[in-house]
């Protein structure tokens, strides 16, 4: 089983009829992911590759969905998760970048007000290995194995998945956490399920610069993470100041630096990895 | 104003965030903009004329001038207009009564992003960056997004500070706007420092810093603000849609995916190679899209070009085609070394070794293939 989603979990794309959507709900479906409903306003009655589509999440409630993939534009996204999050979706994943943040910081706090679990913004989602598939994540790199990984970025995360399953290991759980400053799911939201999954032996943080994420999770490692975590920080050679594409990577007044973060981690045990691919030595 | 695909936060204008604060009835001295000489207004009291540049510490570098007469005054914006300062152009000044201080204070309300919450800091030390300032002097609260801010926090945070009840109910006033701005203005940072008390007792904003979320911008068009930090070719590409960043060194870098890019840079650095510059390509199936960064990367002219590709949405072979059609296009002799891996990776390679281009499948060996060819021992 896997530790959000598994092989019975239901999902929504919301947005199924745009460009994102209808090609991710098709790659959704490949992989084995219970693609059970699409919204898209207007478009109530047809069906996209045999997935019916409806105007409202409201209608899409007796299909008994028990997760949410927003997939619409940035402007459109506060509105799609508070019809979400007022269905009671528990698992609300938004792939959307550019989602204002102050937007997202009012969309989590209605989230936590209902006890709903939100990953994202502008992460490439959640997958649980031979089960099910919810976002952007390319299907082929996975193999079923017994190491989480938990990421700030996308592709860097199918790189450093790529390399476990190219050295023999295979993944249980792969989160995108999101490459924004405000996001719903956080490292030591993932510590605490892959710490609990049984399925779960060893964990991959994958961090990059900005914030103090980093730096909390390593002491949450030191009180409470019994399996081997090992991790890679990204932005080591950024330069201060500078956004370096995703909007939460920043080193801004001396904070979020990759020297900071990869010091906490060593302090907490936690070997950091010089180079992507060297993620599946540090787990041997 | 073009977004760029990176997100961000824009500066406003002094000027600006005082506009904007007056909007919301705080209390801003009164003034006016000029972008010439003959713009200065006759005055009946001494002014102070502002450079309009987003550098702090303008003071000490000489961007603010004090007057006492119109000719004065005009002296001034002559001496400043046209001049740069710390490599800033002075284009626009704002002049303003000059306040009679009695005490400075400071307040702020950002982003924090541990909490993912408003923060509130609050300090009767202004006039000084904050950074500088004692922390037991500074009076911080995160405010619940459930509550937003109420009188309560105000009342907290000026007993914290120890103010006298009427300087305390002015303040309260003061948090309670800047609060109002923050939220609707989608602010990351909104600044007031310092916030002044003048001889008579009354409380001005004698200086607005405000920064807006650059990707809540579909919801204020009015905003219209160059990022000076960003370079010519940087701007170029934020209208191109890329995330572009400029660095010193001689390895142009192409990538897909924030985290890649800045790995391969790490990868390069950690090899002794000096990237020229962060560009990540996005998620992308269009030949068009590869072509355009290679002209971004080739204005930066460097000695040899890096593409990184892990293949997903952005299919190896469309890349691959990108790459020869760019290199054929903009007439590219250096080196071009790729690492294609993923989807449709074996078909990328062979468009690429038909054209003698160094492909590899995995990124180690490109990247010592690349610093190699960029002449790193």
């Amino acid at each position: 089983m896997g530790a959000i989603v598994n092989k019975d979990t239901k999902v929504i794309v919301q947005g199924i009829t745009g460009h994102q959507g209808k090609f991710h709900s098709g790659e959704m479906v490949k992989f084995g992911t219970r693609v059970v409903a699409g919204t898209s306003p207007g478009k109530g009655g047809t069906e996209l590759n045999g997935i019916p589509i409806f105007n409202t999440v409201k209608e899409t409630l007796p299909l008994g969905p028990d997760a949410t993939m927003i997939a619409v534009a940035a402007p459109f996204v506060m509105d799609a998760a508070l019809e979400a999050i007022d269905a009671g979706i528990p698992t609300v994943y938004i792939l959307t970048e550019h989602v204002p943040f102050h937007d997202t910081m009012e969309i989590l706090y209605h989230c936590k007000r209902k006890g709903i679990t939100l990953i994202g913004p502008n992460g490439p989602g959640i997958t649980a290995v031979g089960e099910c598939k919810i976002g952007i994540m390319p299907n082929h790199i996975f193999r079923k194995g017994d190491v989480a990984v938990a990421s700030r970025s996308g592709t860097l995360t199918y790189e450093i998945v790529d390399a476990i399953t190219r050295s023999g290991m295979g993944e249980s759980n792969v989160i995108g956490l999101g490459g924004d400053p405000v996001v719903g799911m956080t490292f030591i939201d993932a510590l605490k399920l892959f710490e609990a999954d049984p399925n779960t032996k060893k964990i991959v943080l994958v961090g990059e610069i900005g914030g103090i994420n980093e730096e909390l999770a390593a002491e949450y490692i030191k009180e409470h993470v019994k399996k081997k975590v090992v991790a890679y920080i990204a932005g080591r050679s950024a330069p201060p100041g500078k956004r370096m594409g995703h909007a939460g990577a920043i080193v801004e007044g001396g904070r979020g630096t990759a020297e900071s973060k990869i010091k906490a981690f060593n302090e907490a045990g936690v070997k950091v990895a010089d180079y992507p691919a060297d993620i599946a030595i540090l787990l041997e | 104003m073009p977004q760029s695909r990176a997100g961000g936060f824009l500066n406003l204008y002094e000027y600006m965030g005082k506009q904007i604060f007056s909007k919301f009835g705080i209390p801003v001295p009164e003034g006016y903009v000029i972008h010439g000489p003959e713009e200065v207004r006759s005055m009946d009291k001494d002014v102070v004329v502002k450079s309009q540049i987003l550098i702090g510490g303008r003071g000490k570098a000489g961007g603010i001038k004090f007057a006492s007469n119109i000719d004065e005054a005009r002296a001034a914006a002559s001496t400043l207009l046209g001049t740069k300062i710390r490599g800033y152009s002075v284009n626009t000044l704002l002049v303003e009564e000059k306040l009679s201080i009695a005490k400075e204070y400071y307040v702020s309300i950002s982003l924090n992003r541990t909490e993912r919450k408003p923060l509130v800091m609050a300090s009767v030390a202004g006039g000084v960056e904050i950074e500088s300032v004692d922390p037991k002097k500074i009076a911080t609260r995160i405010i619940d997004p459930l509550t937003g801010y109420s009188d309560y926090v105000g009342r907290e945070l000026t007993g914290q500070l120890g103010l006298v009840p009427e300087e305390a109910s002015q303040f309260r006033n003061f948090l309670k706007r800047l609060y109002e701005v923050f939220e609707a203005e989608d602010c990351e940072l909104v600044e007031i420092n310092p916030l002044v008390v003048t001889s008579s007792g009354k409380m001005v904003a004698a200086d607005a810093k405000v920064v807006i979320d650059t990707d809540s911008l579909f919801k204020h068009t009015e905003y219209n603000v160059t990022d000076p930090e960003k370079t010519t070719l940087e701007l170029e590409a934020q209208g191109k849609g890329y995330s572009f960043v400029e660095m010193d060194g001689d390895i142009g870098v192409i990538a897909n995916g924030a985290g890649l890019t800045m790995a391969t840079l790490d990868a390069l650095t950690l090899h002794r190679g000096k990237p020229r510059n962060f560009l990540d390509l996005g998620g992308t199936d269009s030949v068009d899209t590869v072509v355009n960064a290679f002209e971004l990367v080739m204005k930066a002219n460097p000695k040899v070009i890096l593409v990184n590709i892990f293949g997903g949405v952005t299919k190896c072979d469309t890349v691959a085609t990108g790459i020869t059609t760019a290199k054929t296009r903009l007439s590219i002799g250096k080196p071009i070394v790729v690492r294609l891996s993923g989807v449709r990776e074996v078909e990328g390679r062979e468009i690429l070794q038909k054209d003698g281009i160094q492909a590899f499948s995995q990124m180690m060996p490109a990247i010592e293939a690349v610093v190699k060819a960029a002449g790193v021992n």
